[in-house]
């Protein structure tokens, strides 16, 4: 229902840094020697986005997103992949963990610094039927990372 | 002369502005009290009790199917089926009438412009009895290639479906066109999803000619769970039915059984008697403000509303010019992605569509993944536009200039 609450909530959701993430995406298209590729799509909305995923060991050395969708979908994808960059599978894991809590509704999620621009994300948890939007991206991911461990 | 205050879910929000009435409408009092003094006063299970309660909640039901066949012009109340809606109409015709008369080697012809409850049905009983599925294909302005339809058609047509309205972009079809093409040239049997056609426009369903006309009532202001189809009685007659249970049969056996008569052998366990009364108040509205008056409103939204939005640079309006629509504006603005447009408009209490609209293969041959929709019945009005038109500028800026 309409109020000046909502008009706020709108504007915390489509920040700037959303936005520039949705117009100029980091890491997108193919990465090359990719050690696993997922692609997830939500039929609802017709959103798809692809995850490409290298490994070195027990770290995700490099990944790259594709697809197409609405800008809660794709700066989440972009965020995500600057954010795991890097980083050894349990740390993936925690972050995907402490970023689904964040999009529910956590609070002390969304405080966590560990979550670095993502963070942008946070407002999302105000509106239910885009929480899918923004789930998308790490839903591919934890799908690569679990075909990586089979 | 505003019609919201018929509606007390539009009276109890006034800052709301629904435009999703393609998807399913606002009830006014006279469906709700209906379905109150229905259950105050009649309810009972109908065809089964031998005393009074029971009688007049057949009498109810009863009465509902006459009013209701009378407002989409069939002659003959029993051949009118009381259904949970259009998608449970198609897929009983799918089942018991596809079934029984399609074989290998045949055709079936459907459209890209259709729902995927008037598809999908099609497609897999193609699958299942190994016909062969032939995809209408569509004009750039969205409207049916007609040249294409008619490339398809001959003696091994089968059966055509057909939406009369399409609930995406909002072309109406010419039916009585196409059926004039497909009895010249086939015996098929004709299938209209009539969904998008009931609510917004005068059907006769006898002097349309289709031989199956499919809808729903909570698109027509009535409630949400029942809904009809319509056949001709020597094709209701030869069908098996679909669903087996209470009141559909005649005599059981130990090792068989004979089925009632129509309407009563496609209506298996307890009717929804109260759904069905819900739905005839729901038809005494519409008769009330005159189906003639319910387009003519409609369309003059539509066309104010597409005018108003074609002048904002980036937007792009799909299908017919808004003459030849029904209350449908399907339209997309720049690259602005179409949920993120409907959350913005959410935040003002403006309800928009935002998806494929259940059809994916029009989505397809539009090239896009999704649109806006706007749909509008008879409770909107001017402010509704100009909510809308001020949202969408509204995304825009949110966007920055960038809209491309």
């Amino acid at each position: 229902m309409p109020s000046s609450d909502r008009s706020a909530q709108i504007g915390a959701l489509y920040q700037e840094m959303i936005l520039d993430h949705y117009r100029r995406p980091r890491n997108k298209g193919e990465l090359e020697r990719a050690d696993e590729s997922v692609l997830m799509k939500n039929p609802l909305c017709g959103d798809e986005i692809g995850v490409q995923v290298r490994f070195d060991g027990d770290v995700v050395s490099d990944l790259s997103f594709s697809g197409r969708g609405c800008s809660i979908s794709q700066a989440s994808a972009s965020m995500m992949t600057q954010l795991v960059k890097g980083k050894k599978l349990e740390e993936v894991e925690a972050l995907r963990s402490k970023f689904r809590d964040m999009v529910m509704g956590d609070a002390q999620a969304a405080d966590d610094s560990a979550l670095g621009s993502a963070r942008a994300l946070s407002g999302v948890c105000k509106f239910p039927a885009r929480v899918k939007c923004a789930l998308l991206a790490w839903n591919a991911l934890e799908t690569a990372l679990a075909k990586r461990t089979e | 002369m505003s019609r919201r205050s018929d509606f007390p879910l539009l009276v109890a929000n006034p800052g709301l502005h629904y435009l999703d009435s393609a998807a399913t409408s606002q009830k006014p009092s006279v469906v709700l009290d209906a379905l109150r003094n229905f259950y105050e006063t009649a309810n009972a299970n109908p065809h089964r009790g031998a005393y009074a309660l029971s009688v007049a909640a057949t009498d109810a039901y009863d009465g509902a199917r006459q009013k209701v066949a009378g407002f989409v012009g069939v002659a003959d109340p029993d051949c009118l089926i009381f259904t949970r809606g259009t998608t449970e109409s198609l897929n009983l015709i799918a089942t018991s009438w596809g079934r029984t008369n399609l074989e290998a080697g045949d055709e079936i012809i459907v459209t890209a412009l259709d729902h995927h409850a008037n598809f999908v049905p099609w497609q897999q009983l193609a699958i299942s009895v190994g016909a062969t599925l032939r995809i209408c294909e569509i004009t750039s302005e969205g409207r049916l290639d007609l040249d294409c339809f008619a490339q398809f058609l001959s003696p091994k047509t089968k059966l055509v479906a057909v939406g009369h309205v399409s609930n995406a972009l909002g072309t109406i079809n010419p039916i009585k066109e196409i059926v004039a093409m497909v009895r010249e040239r086939t015996d098929a049997v004709i299938v209209c999803d009539g969904a998008q056609g009931v609510p917004h426009l005068r059907v006769g369903f006898d002097e349309l000619g289709v031989d199956f006309y499919a809808f729903s009532g909570h698109k027509m202001c009535g409630p949400m769970g029942i809904g009809g189809l319509i056949g001709k009685r020597e094709l209701l007659e030869a069908m098996p039915p679909y669903q087996m249970g209470g009141d559909m049969v005649e005599f059981v056996y130990d090792d068989r059984t004979t089925w009632n008569v129509l309407p009563h052998k496609f209506e298996a366990g307890t009717p929804n008697a109260a759904d069905a009364v819900g739905l005839a108040a729901a038809v005494g509205y519409l008769e009330g403000i005159g189906m003639d008056e319910v387009l003519r409103h409609e369309r003059s939204l539509v066309a104010e509303a597409s005018e108003r939005l074609s002048q904002i640079e980036g937007i792009t309006i799909y299908g017919p010019p808004a003459a030849e629509r029904s209350g449908v504006v399907s339209f997309t603005l720049g690259d602005v992605h179409p949920h993120d447009l409907a959350t913005i408009l959410d935040g003002d209490g403006i309800c928009i569509r935002a998806g494929n609209h259940c059809a994916q293969p029009l989505m397809r041959r539009l090239d896009v993944s999704a649109t806006a929709r706007a749909s509008f019945y008879v409770y909107n009005e001017k402010s509704d536009i100009d909510a809308l038109v001020e949202g969408v500028l509204k995304a825009k800026e949110i966007f920055g200039h960038a809209v491309v």
